[in-house]
């Protein structure tokens, strides 16, 4: 019945998310304690409830054998790829000899990616089970309230976590505010461990991101009562005159919704939009222009094919699902071939979810879009639709540098398929987060339960 | 290039789309018989008259009926979406188009979706392309615990979608169904055992009154005779609280001629519901939801009651599905309860295949309960048409039966398959649609000439 609970949620406040803004750089314990060299006029320290993620201890591994798709486009059959101290080593064909002590992993007719990564989720906001005290993930009482951070709401024990991970193979993903807000506060990026805090869970070194949401949301939140903005042309409205006024912030007295904004027309913090429409779209990026910030990535951006050309010029990236449509009036043009079309206009693709069990299947929407695109004579390479939901991601989210493809260097954040991942048939075998193998199908220990679920019925099951 | 060689091949039986049945028959086609069967390989179909009148290997095709070569693509029986909206609704949340619930109706039993249905629906043409050809339409319970009465219809493109109206009621008990009735599964339980006991009372009445033998003159907006109670009633009534309407739409569900949908996922709630039949031993159960049917499976199994089954839900999303896992259609199989896969589990009805093949991959996982190909088609074909009530005349290719048939371009579970040709009643039907449209129009982006609008 999951379906009918979500038409009554879409009438509410419904498709909730945008992405959050981030601060920028390194939000981990060791800038954190330089806090005295890297505070600004206001005194604020640049890096509150820093991270304190560390990776979790793994042994040396080899994966050889299998299909490595390595995020970045490439692909190579019969492969190895070796993972150790929680970084990539490296990543070969069967010639790459594989150092003495490495566990060896056979992949045979099996695939490895990396991690995957979904750029938009409210898991730990909007945690399970769906009951009004779990309801943290809009702050609907006034139309800009970007001085919100997610990370204050999420509940590190959702049980949507462990799901993630487990059946979708996620290991970093973005925790976004809602959409009621034309500014819905801060994001958070975080790494899909386990973990007491948040703070044990936050990406070490990820930027922030400002959630902002234009179209239908915010004026119905808003318009139903009674107060601005309660049309389109008030979204815009109020939306211009807070940039205007975040413009002459000088720092000197802290105001947190001002840091924020500040932090997004420096450049610190990245614009994850929630737009629909086509023509709002382009609204929306003359009005960064004009207000002298970026939009990182339009979310459910389900019109983006009408203006591939536009998102490509602007370097816009558009976070998608594969066919979601006809929910709302907004969505009403949504069609399946929306990412074949904006990977063909050589703009920026990437499929999310904005779901607790969407995200279990990333892949899988990947592959629906995919094939939607092949019928109409797109033809996307399986190498690069990956990409879609992994580095693509992980560069919209500032933290490309550090995972979403399988490179030397790069965290060792590595899904072992049972088969394609492209296929409806196969499943994460076995997860590593930085290294640390987190969840194992064929071991019933290997398998995170949180607290909420102890004692419950099914508790450890294979879910 | 299975798909192309198909399409030529299909396309060679049909220049343009007929209103009339025509005859036909693939060859060399794999063919899933959706009966729980593994495909057969190098299979033939025939369909003459909108009916299958031959299937399997070697069979021989009737002289004058043309013939196609399959080239070994996909043949399976059309799909049955159980639990769907489809024809209620253009767009969820523009509330003057959606007939889903009606929060302020003085009715609830007695709604009946049928008149609602728009076969022209969006939704209804996206779904027959995505390879579905039946589905029940429910209206979900809204201003009480009932639902009202549920349609099957087909997604053929012409003015008929319904096949059979007030095929079944529905009832919400366990959360959904204590909220609607003031609070608890305590006075949702005693709203519905009030509302069956005054159906089953009003029923009697109506046997015993003298003139119910009477020929029927006149319809009632719910398709029964005009009941002479309605006109005079001299039954001591006290203590009702339905309306003669509803009570009257109840009659069939308490004496088991019309089935019971009953929304529920708890293992506790599901107990509850299989023990209703100690009281009303005429109901005709069928649990919907059923999220945590595996703790109770062998009570489900024994009871002899279908469920239309949540197929991948594995969250806790409430406290009445703590014990939720995608294996819970696996388990419930094993146990012996025939289960069908519930569309209105997911965003669109046209998910089915890829969540039945979902079950599929659980096969491989250790501890997990997973579905064989067969079994995990058979969920989204002939298991919903059975329980739905039409298993005799759908669901299956097999002689026969109706001539639903989809043709596929790979295996119909796989999220990179999709249908290329939908019949049904052997009449082949349209595939286009508001979403296809617009891919045609944007595949380029040239406005060079003319605006878009001219483009179409």
């Amino acid at each position: 019945m999951k379906r009918f609970h979500r038409l009554a949620v879409g009438v509410g406040l419904a498709s909730l998310a945008l992405a959050g803004c981030a601060t920028t750089g390194s939000s981990d314990a060791a800038s954190a304690s330089d806090t005295k060299a890297t505070r600004g006029r206001s005194g604020a320290d640049p890096a509150p409830y820093a991270s304190t993620y560390k990776p979790y201890p793994g042994v040396p591994t080899a994966l050889v054998g299998a299909t490595v798709y390595d995020g970045a486009g490439g692909e190579i059959r019969d492969g190895i790829v070796l993972f150790a101290d929680g970084k990539v080593v490296g990543i070969g064909d069967a010639s790459l000899t594989v150092p003495a002590g490495y566990t060896r992993i056979d992949g045979t007719g099996k695939f490895v990616t990396p991690g995957i990564i979904d750029i938009h989720s409210h898991l730990g906001d909007y945690p399970t089970p769906s009951v009004q005290a779990h309801s943290d993930g809009n702050e609907a009482t006034s139309p800009t309230t970007p001085e919100v951070w997610a990370e204050h709401s999420v509940w590190p024990q959702d049980p949507g976590f462990t799901r993630a991970l487990a059946n979708g193979g996620v290991t970093a993903l973005q925790i976004l505010p809602g959409s009621a807000n034309l500014m819905g506060g801060r994001s958070v990026t975080l790494k899909n461990v386990p973990s007491r805090t948040v703070q044990g869970m936050k990406f070490p070194g990820a930027p922030y991101g400002l959630k902002m949401a234009c179209g239908e949301n915010p004026k119905r939140v808003y318009g139903s009562r009674g107060r601005m903005p309660s049309t389109r042309m008030g979204n815009f409205a109020v939306n211009r005159q807070t940039w205007l006024d975040a413009k002459e912030y000088d720092g000197k007295r802290r105001d947190l919704a001002k840091e924020t904004l500040k932090g997004v027309l420096d450049g610190e913090i990245l614009v994850h939009n929630h737009c629909y429409r086509a023509d709002e779209m382009a609204l929306v990026m003359d009005m960064a222009k004009e207000m002298g910030y970026k939009v990182t990535a339009f979310h459910h951006a389900v019109e983006s094919y009408k203006i591939g050309d536009l998102l490509r010029e602007n370097e816009v990236c558009s976070a998608v699902w594969a066919d979601w449509y006809g929910f709302k009036m907004e969505a009403y043009d949504g069609i399946p071939q929306n990412a074949a079309l904006i990977h063909n206009q050589g703009a920026c693709v990437i499929i999310h979810s904005d779901d607790a069990n969407g995200i279990q299947r990333l892949n899988q929407e990947a592959a629906k879009a995919q094939a939607a695109g092949r019928r109409i004579g797109i033809d996307i390479a399986d190498h690069n639709v990956i990409s879609w939901i992994t580095l693509n991601a992980a560069k919209a989210m500032g933290i490309a540098d550090l995972t979403g493809s399988l490179e030397a260097g790069k965290m060792a954040d590595v899904v072992l398929w049972n088969g394609d991942p492209l296929s409806v048939y196969s499943r994460p075998e076995k997860v590593w987060v930085d290294g640390a193998l987190l969840f194992d199908a064929m071991d019933s220990k290997r398998r995170p339960v949180s607290d909420f679920e102890l004692g419950q019925p099914g508790e450890g099951d294979v879910k | 290039m299975i798909r192309q060689t198909l399409l030529g091949a299909v396309a060679a039986l049909a220049f343009a789309l007929p209103a009339a049945a025509q005859d036909f028959a693939i060859t060399n086609a794999t063919v899933a018989t959706g009966d729980g069967s593994e495909p057969i390989e190098n299979a033939t179909i025939v369909v003459q008259n909108g009916r299958v009148t031959a299937v399997g290997s070697g069979v021989p095709v009737p002289a004058g009926v043309p013939v196609a070569d399959g080239a070994g693509a996909w043949v399976t029986p059309g799909l049955f979406a159980t639990v769907t909206e489809l024809g209620l609704w253009d767009v969820g949340a523009v509330s003057e188009s959606n007939d889903t619930g009606a929060s302020g109706s003085p009715f609830s039993a007695a709604l009946d979706v049928a008149p609602a249905i728009n076969p022209q629906s969006q939704h209804v043409k996206v779904s027959r392309a995505g390879g579905i050809t039946h589905a029940a339409v429910a209206a979900m319970p809204a201003s009480s615990i009932f639902g009202g009465q549920g349609a099957i219809i087909d997604l053929g493109d012409d003015p008929d979608p319904v096949v059979r109206p007030r095929a079944f009621q529905v009832v919400a008990l366990g959360e959904g169904g204590a909220r609607r009735a003031g609070g608890s599964r305590v006075s949702a339980h005693a709203l519905f055992r009030n509302a069956l006991r005054e159906a089953r009372q009003y029923g009697e009445d109506a046997s015993i009154s003298g003139t119910a033998s009477r020929a029927p003159e006149t319809r009632t907006g719910d398709d029964m005779p005009l009941d002479p109670r309605l006109v005079d009633n001299e039954a001591q009534r006290d203590d009702v609280l339905l309306s003669r309407f509803d009570a009257a739409a109840l009659v069939p569900v308490v004496n088991g001629s019309q089935k019971l949908y009953v929304v529920v996922e708890r293992a506790a709630d599901i107990r509850s519901v299989l023990a209703l039949r100690d009281e009303f031993p005429a109901l005709d159960l069928v649990l919907v939801g059923a999220s945590e049917g595996w703790l109770v499976a062998d009570e489900i199994a024994a009871a002899g009651v279908p469920v239309i089954a949540d197929g991948l839900d594995d969250l806790p999303g409430s406290f009445e599905e703590l014990g939720s896992t995608q294996s819970n259609v696996g388990r419930m199989v094993r146990a012996g309860v025939k289960v069908a896969i519930n569309a209105s589990a997911m965003e669109q009805p046209r998910y089915l295949p890829q969540f039945a093949g979902n079950l599929v991959a659980l096969s491989k996982l250790p501890g997990a309960a997973g579905l064989t190909w067969g079994q995990a088609f058979a969920a989204i074909s002939s298991v919903p048409a059975q329980i739905s009530g039409l298993g005799a005349d759908a669901g299956t290719l097999s002689v026969g039966q109706a001539g639903d048939i989809v043709i596929w371009d790979g295996d119909p579970l796989e999220v990179s398959s999709a249908p290329v040709r939908v019949y049904i009643d052997g009449i082949q039907q349209p595939m286009d649609n508001h979403q296809t449209r617009l891919a045609e129009r944007y595949r380029d982006l040239d406005t060079s000439d003319l605006p878009k609008a001219y483009d179409w």
